[in-house]
């Protein structure tokens, strides 16, 4: 998933405090999307363990996927990757075992995100925000959406402003879900009636967007935009008509996960740190800066009650979610996803 | 020292620089392309011509023709600018050419992205254009530009056209005016002349100008992703995807490979047609 800024496809490597902290401490590199942490927690982290911490950016789960495959995941200690790369990780044994008796802080996650069925137990990977992905709109121009056809198939005022997201998992399943078949079908019959649907789809669009929708919300280019919950709420936040809502035909429900890699050579000061993220106080500080849920109890418990009252999906009930089915790693089905989104952007 | 030898160390750098940065890499990629694809992605050490087949897949090869089209196209348009550009550019008096050239390459002093968002400014639905449009009173509903085959066209002309104005204006500056005096003081009209004696004798500039603006936009993925949002897949963003989102770096390697080879032949179709003109020059000397 890419997510949370334009600039995140500028390969920046912001290397924070890098030179303040003490000489003995271990260094940890900890890789995630630009912007999806607040902007003071590797410091902050830094001045609590007295660790060398530095924070590189990816701008998608397949760019980091293919460093650490290529490295076989030599070179980073602690990588923020999406619930289906994270299985990838782990079936290919580069994920390390969780030890939770170093993650004390395990405790503060919502029962239902120890459950998750990527990785019951958190035997690999932490939770470390999750939600859904539906249609963020503008409400004082169109009329409130219900379904995914309103997407897929728009009214004819309504037609040339709507915007899909890009990547391949979640432009199918915008597709998977209208057709009533499971984000993680794979079947060749029904993808490619799938493929079909968002051939047709296509031809009422804007554009495909992951990065900018909000925006072309905001400036009214678009009125009806394909959305991850959080990133709709950046769009609520300069221009209170834009709502976000979930088709009744559903939606997936993702997860984004840390993951320590096996071959870290700092896995203390790793373990350290994903439980310094897990802390209810420092959650709860990146739920607040990046307008995400965290699957932190102790955390969401705390957050501003105004907050969730200006970005409504932040209020979520983890229950509400779990009735979604999560993507899962499709294996070798993957090739085809790919396969079929460029029969889909090769269309006329 | 001799020649020979200083020669060869004055070059070194040049020629390390490009093994090291040029060659190897190519060379490394270009052997990707033999290799299966792993499950996750990695790279399995296993020979296959398989990926090569897949370039010629209907599908992926219609992705190669339409980036052809679209880079044809964009060469076409830039030359026809091009070539005007530099013709008023040489027919101007000499003090003034120097400044016009500088305004011609101007808008490579800004970064490419930066060019091409102005285009996002200028061309979306709430953008400058429509903008102008209402204020001067036009009260309908105005077509999308922005993110149409179209927008993708627009932007490549527009980067690339400097190219083609310096590679035209060259044999166009050298061209000896004694020469269109002779065709017109020998009966022939403005336009016979042009027709049959100043393009031909600038055709090269405007083979380098083409084959430049055709190889830098058949490879181009940005301005496909900006301008066309990514609804129109080019080559290079068929080649971006298979790097950086599909994990599928042999078959990547595979497309970058067809892609190169199409860019050489190009660039060597180009330089006999220079060669040739440069013959024919001579001809005329020795003549």
């Amino acid at each position: 998933m890419s997510r949370l800024s334009p600039r995140s496809s500028v390969c920046a490597i912001v290397a924070l405090a890098a030179f303040s902290a003490p000489a003995f401490a271990e260094p940890l590199t900890v890789s995630n999307w630009d912007g999806y942490m607040a902007a003071d927690t590797i410091d902050a982290f830094n001045t609590a363990s007295g660790n060398q911490a530095e924070l590189v950016l990816h701008a998608t789960n397949e760019e980091i996927m293919g460093k650490l495959i290529a490295a076989k995941g030599v070179g980073y200690d602690v990588v923020f990757v999406s619930s289906p790369f994270a299985e990838v990780l782990n079936n290919l044994g580069l994920a390390e075992t969780l030890d939770h008796a170093k993650i004390p802080n395990i405790a503060n996650l919502y029962s239902e995100a120890t459950e998750l069925p990527h990785d019951p137990g958190n035997s690999f990977s932490l939770p470390y925000a999750w939600g859904t992905t539906g249609l963020c709109y503008r409400s004082d121009l169109v009329d409130t959406p219900t379904s995914w056809g309103d997407l897929l198939a728009p009214e004819a005022d309504v037609a040339g402003k709507t915007t899909m997201l890009a990547t391949d998992r979640w432009l199918l399943a915008a597709g998977q879900l209208q057709l009533g078949y499971s984000v993680n079908e794979t079947d060749p019959d029904k993808m490619a009636e799938v493929r079909d649907l968002l051939i047709e789809a296509k031809k009422s669009l804007l554009a495909y967007d992951d990065t900018t929708f909000y925006a072309k919300l905001v400036s009214g280019e678009a009125e009806l935009v394909h959305a991850w919950d959080g990133w709709c709420n950046y769009g609520i936040g300069e221009n209170a008509d834009i709502k976000y809502m979930i088709p009744e035909e559903g939606s997936d429900l993702w997860v984004d996960t840390m993951v320590i890699l096996k071959a870290s050579e700092n896995k203390d000061a790793a373990y350290d740190f994903v439980n310094f993220i897990l802390d209810a106080d420092n959650h709860r500080w990146a739920a607040e800066n990046i307008l995400y849920k965290v699957p932190n109890k102790a955390a969401m418990d705390g957050v501003d009650a105004g907050l969730i009252e200006t970005f409504p999906n932040m209020g979520m009930a983890p229950a509400d979610m779990l009735k979604f089915e999560q993507m899962r790693d499709v294996g070798a089905a993957q090739r085809d996803y790919s396969r079929l989104v460029s029969e889909i952007k090769a269309a006329n | 020292m001799s020649t020979d030898r200083r020669a060869l160390i004055l070059m070194s750098p040049a020629i390390l620089w490009l093994l090291a940065l040029m060659v190897v890499p190519c060379v490394l990629i270009l052997v990707l392309a033999f290799f299966q694809r792993g499950i996750y992605g990695g790279i399995e050490y296993t020979w296959t011509l398989e990926n090569l087949a897949l370039v010629f897949d209907p599908l992926y090869f219609k992705i190669f023709l339409k980036s052809a089209g679209i880079a044809g196209l964009s060469a076409g348009i830039a030359c026809v600018l091009g070539y005007a550009a530099a013709y008023a550019i040489a027919a101007m008096p000499r003090r003034n050419q120097p400044l016009l050239l500088f305004f011609a390459v101007l808008p490579f002093w800004s970064n490419y992205l930066v060019r091409t968002y102005a285009w996002i400014v200028l061309l979306n639905r709430e953008g400058l254009i429509v903008n102008l449009a209402r204020w001067i009173g036009y009260q309908g509903e105005l077509p999308s530009m922005l993110y149409t085959e179209q927008a993708v066209v627009i932007g490549l002309v527009y980067n690339y056209l400097p190219f083609v104005i310096l590679s035209c204006y060259a044999p166009l500056s050298r061209l000896n005016p004694e020469i269109t005096e002779v065709s017109r003081d020998l009966g022939a009209s403005a336009w016979t002349t042009f027709r049959r004696v100043t393009l031909p004798m600038t055709v090269p500039g405007i083979a380098t100008g083409f084959v430049f603006v055709f190889v830098l936009s058949i490879g181009n993925f940005v301005t496909p992703a900006l301008l066309g949002g990514g609804q129109f897949q080019m080559i290079g963003n068929l080649v971006y995807a298979q790097f950086l989102t599909a994990n599928d770096w042999p078959f990547g390697a595979a497309l970058s490979m067809v892609l190169i080879a199409v860019m050489l032949g190009l660039l060597m179709a180009q330089a006999t047609v220079a060669e040739r003109a440069a013959g024919m020059k001579k001809d005329q000397g020795n003549g």
